[in-house]
C-alpha cells in the first residue's frame, strides 16, 4: 500500500525515494553486504546497459527513421511499418517461408525428439554410446552441417538420391527445387533432433521409479503408463523444449546464407536472412530495424502465448 | 528315492517359464539393438559420406554407382586441402576467439553469480528477473546499434566485438552458476569468515573450487558456441584473413567452384575440435543441459 503511493509520485522521483528508504532500513552489516553485492553485479549492470538496454532502445528509435549510414538518420514516423505491412512482397515471402519452416520443423522435432528419448531411456548395455552418437549433429556448427548436406543431398551424386535410385525412384533436386528447398532445410534441422532428445532424457530420468512400480502392481499396461505417468510428468520439459525450439526455429539463418541464398524464387528467404541483407548488404538500417523489431514481437508473442496456455497442460507437482 | 510327479512338473514349469522370459528378453534386446543401430547408421550417414568423399580422387566424385568406401583412400587430399585453403589460419583465428571468450566468461560469470547467490540488497530480485528475461531476447535485435557503435569506435574488423560481451557475463551462464552456487552450504562461507577470509577470499578460495562442474559447463559451451558462431563474425569482420573457421569455409564455398573431395576434408577437419571437446566433456555437457531443462 505504502509502496503504491510512493510509486505514484512520479517515475524517477519515486524510484529514488524507494531506493533511499530501502537503504536507510539496513543495518551496517547489511549495507556492507549490499555494497559487495552491487560490486559483484557491476560488470553485468554495465553489460546490460551497453549490450542490451542501449541496443534495444536504439533499434526501436532507428525503426522510425530512414538511414543508410551515409548521412544522419531522418525521422519518417511510421513509414517503415506502413511499407512493411502494405507494400513489401519480400516481407510477405520471408514471413511465409519462416512460418512454414516453423510449422514443419517444430512439431516434428518435438515428437521425434520424445520418441528418440524414450528409446535412449531403455535400460540396455551400451546405450551411452548411442546417446553420444545421436547428440553429435546437435553440437557441430551450422556451417559445417550446411556444407555436408549440400553434398549429401546433391541431386546427381548425393547419398539420398543414389539410395532412391536403387528402388527406381528419381529423387528430387532438393535444395535446388522450388517445392523441395524448404522441406530440405527442415529435414536438416530435424537431423539435429538429438539435442531435444537429450533434454527429454533428463526429464524422463527425473520421473520417480515408484510411480511406475505402483502402476505395474495395479496392472496398468505399458501404453497407459506412458499416457498417465510419463507424458504428464514430462510436460514441464516439453514446455521448456517448445519455447527453446520455437525461438530457435524463427532465427533460422545459416542454411539460407550458405546453401540456398534464399532461393529458389525466395522459397527459403527466411526472415533473419532478409533482415541481414537489408541491414548489412543494402545498408537500409531504418527499415531493417523495423524488421528486427517485428521478428522480436512475433517471437515474444508466441512465447507469451505458449506460457499463457501452459497452465492448462503443464503439470507441476507443487 | 521317490519323486513326486506333481512337484517335478511344478519346478520344471518354473524353469521353463524362466527360460522363456530370458528368451523373450533376449529377443527384445535384439530388436532394440537392431532399431538403434539402423537409426544410428541413418544419422551418421551425412558425416560418413563427408569422410568418404574426402578420401576420393576427383574423378571418383561423379562416378556412378558411387563407391561407399574408397578402395584407394587418398590421404594426401588433406595435405592438399590445407595447402589450398588457409585452414590452419582459420582454425587459429577460431582458437584465439575461443580462448579470449573463455577467459572472459571465467572472469565475469563467477563474480556476478556470487553477487546473486550470496548477498542481499535492495532490488536484487528485480535485477535477477531482468537478467533472466534477457536470456529470452533474440540476439538479432542488438546487431544494428552495436554495428553502428563499433563502426564509430573503429572496432569493425577487429576481434573486440566478438570478445567484449563475454567479459560482462552472459545471462545464461550467470543463471546456471547462480543456481549452482546456491547449492553450496553457507556454513563453509561462515567457517572461512571466522578464519578471517573476506568476501572475495571466500569466493576464490572456497566457492570457486567447489564450482568446478558448473565452470566446466561454462567453458565447454563457450567453446562450442564461439567455434560455431557465424552471424556475428560475418557482420563484424571483413578481412578474410581474420575469419574464424565457420566463416572461412562459407567464404570459400560461396566464391570458388568447389573441389568437393578437398572441401569435405576441410569441413571434417573444422569439426574435429568440436568432436574432441564433446567426447571429453559430454557427461558435463548433458548434465548442464539437463539442469537447465529441469529448472526451466
Amino acid at each position: 500500500m505504502r509502496r503504491g503511493t510512493e510509486g505514484a509520485q512520479g517515475p524517477g522521483d519515486g524510484g529514488g525515494n524507494l531506493m533511499l528508504s530501502a537503504w536507510r532500513n539496513l543495518t551496517a552489516q547489511q549495507r556492507r553486504d549490499a555494497k559487495t553485492g552491487y560490486l559483484a553485479l557491476s560488470p553485468w549492470m554495465v553489460g546490460f546497459v551497453v549490450f542490451y538496454a542501449f541496443p534495444i532502445i536504439a533499434t526501436i528509435y532507428f525503426s522510425f527513421n530512414e538511414w543508410t549510414l551515409a548521412e544522419p538518420p531522418t525521422w519518417v514516423g511510421l513509414d517503415n511499418y506502413v511499407r512493411m505491412f502494405t507494400r513489401d512482397p519480400l516481407f510477405v515471402s520471408s514471413l511465409k517461408a519462416t512460418t512454414l519452416f516453423v510449422i514443419i520443423s517444430l512439431p516434428t522435432k518435438l515428437v521425434l525428439g520424445l520418441m528418440l528419448a524414450l528409446l535412449l531411456n531403455l535400460k540396455i548395455p551400451g546405450m551411452n554410446a548411442f546417446r553420444t552418437i545421436f547428440f553429435i549433429p546437435a553440437v557441430i556448427s551450422g556451417v559445417a552441417v550446411s556444407l555436408m548436406w549440400i553434398w549429401f543431398l546433391n541431386p546427381d551424386t548425393g547419398v539420398v538420391n543414389t539410395l532412391l535410385s536403387y528402388f527406381g525412384i528419381r529423387g528430387p533436386l532438393w535444395f535446388w527445387d522450388l517445392h523441395w528447398a524448404l522441406p530440405s532445410v527442415a529435414i536438416m534441422s530435424i537431423w539435429k533432433v538429438g539435442g531435444a532428445a537429450i533434454i527429454y532424457l533428463a526429464g524422463l530420468q527425473n520421473i520417480p521409479a515408484h510411480l511406475y512400480e505402483a502402476a505395474e502392481i495395479d496392472g496398468a499396461s505399458k501404453w497407459s503408463r506412458f499416457w498417465r505417468i510419463t507424458l504428464p510428468l514430462l510436460t514441464p520439459t516439453l514446455f521448456f523444449q517448445l519455447i527453446i525450439e520455437l525461438i530457435d526455429a524463427f532465427k533460422i539463418f545459416t542454411e539460407a546464407y550458405v546453401i540456398t541464398h534464399g532461393g529458389p524464387l525466395k522459397a527459403t528467404y527466411f526472415f533473419l536472412y532478409y533482415f541481414y541483407e537489408e541491414a548489412f548488404r543494402n545498408a537500409n538500417m531504418g527499415y531493417a530495424s523495423a524488421l528486427a523489431l517485428f521478428l522480436l514481437v512475433v517471437i515474444m508473442g508466441c512465447t507469451v502465448f505458449v506460457v499463457r496456455t501452459s497452465k492448462g497442460w503443464v503439470y507441476y507437482e507443487n | 528315492m521317490r519323486i513326486d510327479p506333481a512337484r517335478l512338473s511344478a519346478s520344471e514349469q518354473l524353469r521353463r517359464s524362466a527360460r522363456q522370459r530370458r528368451a523373450r528378453k533376449l529377443v527384445g534386446h535384439a530388436i532394440i539393438y537392431a532399431v538403434m543401430i539402423t537409426l544410428a547408421c541413418v544419422f551418421m550417414l551425412p558425416i560418413f559420406w563427408m569422410a568418404s568423399t574426402s578420401l576420393k580422387l576427383p574423378r571418383e566424385l561423379m562416378a556412378w554407382p558411387p563407391e561407399w568406401i574408397p578402395s584407394n583412400p587418398q590421404w594426401g587430399n588433406y595435405a592438399e586441402a590445407f595447402g589450398k585453403y588457409p585452414l590452419a589460419r582459420y582454425m587459429l583465428n577460431s582458437a584465439i576467439l575461443v580462448i579470449a571468450n573463455i577467459i572472459g566468461a571465467l572472469l565475469s560469470v563467477p563474480v556476478i553469480a556470487y553477487g546473486f547467490a550470496r548477498f542481499n540488497f535492495p532490488f536484487k530480485n528485480v535485477l535477477f528477473i531482468l537478467m533472466l528475461s534477457m536470456m529470452m531476447v533474440p540476439g538479432h535485435i542488438k546487431l544494428i546499434p552495436l554495428y553502428v557503435l563499433y563502426l564509430r569506435l573503429g572496432l569493425i574488423d577487429t576481434y573486440w566485438p566478438l570478445i567484449l560481451p563475454a567479459y560482462f557475463g552472459s545471462p545464461f551462464f550467470i543463471f546456471l552458476m547462480t543456481q549452482f552456487m546456491r547449492t553450496i552450504p553457507r556454513e563453509l562461507d561462515d567457517a572461512a569468515r571466522i578464519d578471517g577470509a573476506g568476501a572475495w577470499g571466500i569466493l576464490y578460495r572456497i566457492i570457486i573450487p567447489l564450482c568446478r562442474p558448473a565452470l566446466t559447463v561454462v567453458v565447454v559451451f563457450t567453446f562450442l558456441w564461439t567455434w560455431n558462431d557465424f552471424l556475428e563474425p560475418i557482420i563484424f569482420l571483413r578481412d578474410y584473413e581474420s575469419f574464424p573457421i565457420s566463416v572461412g569455409l562459407a567464404f570459400f564455398q560461396g566464391r570458388y567452384s568447389i573441389e568437393w573431395h578437398l572441401f569435405m576434408g576441410a569441413t571434417l577437419v573444422s569439426i574435429i575440435p568440436i568432436l574432441v571437446v564433446y567426447f571429453f566433456a559430454q557427461r558435463h555437457l548433458i548434465g548442464g543441459l539437463a539442469a537447465i531443462g529441469i529448472k526451466g
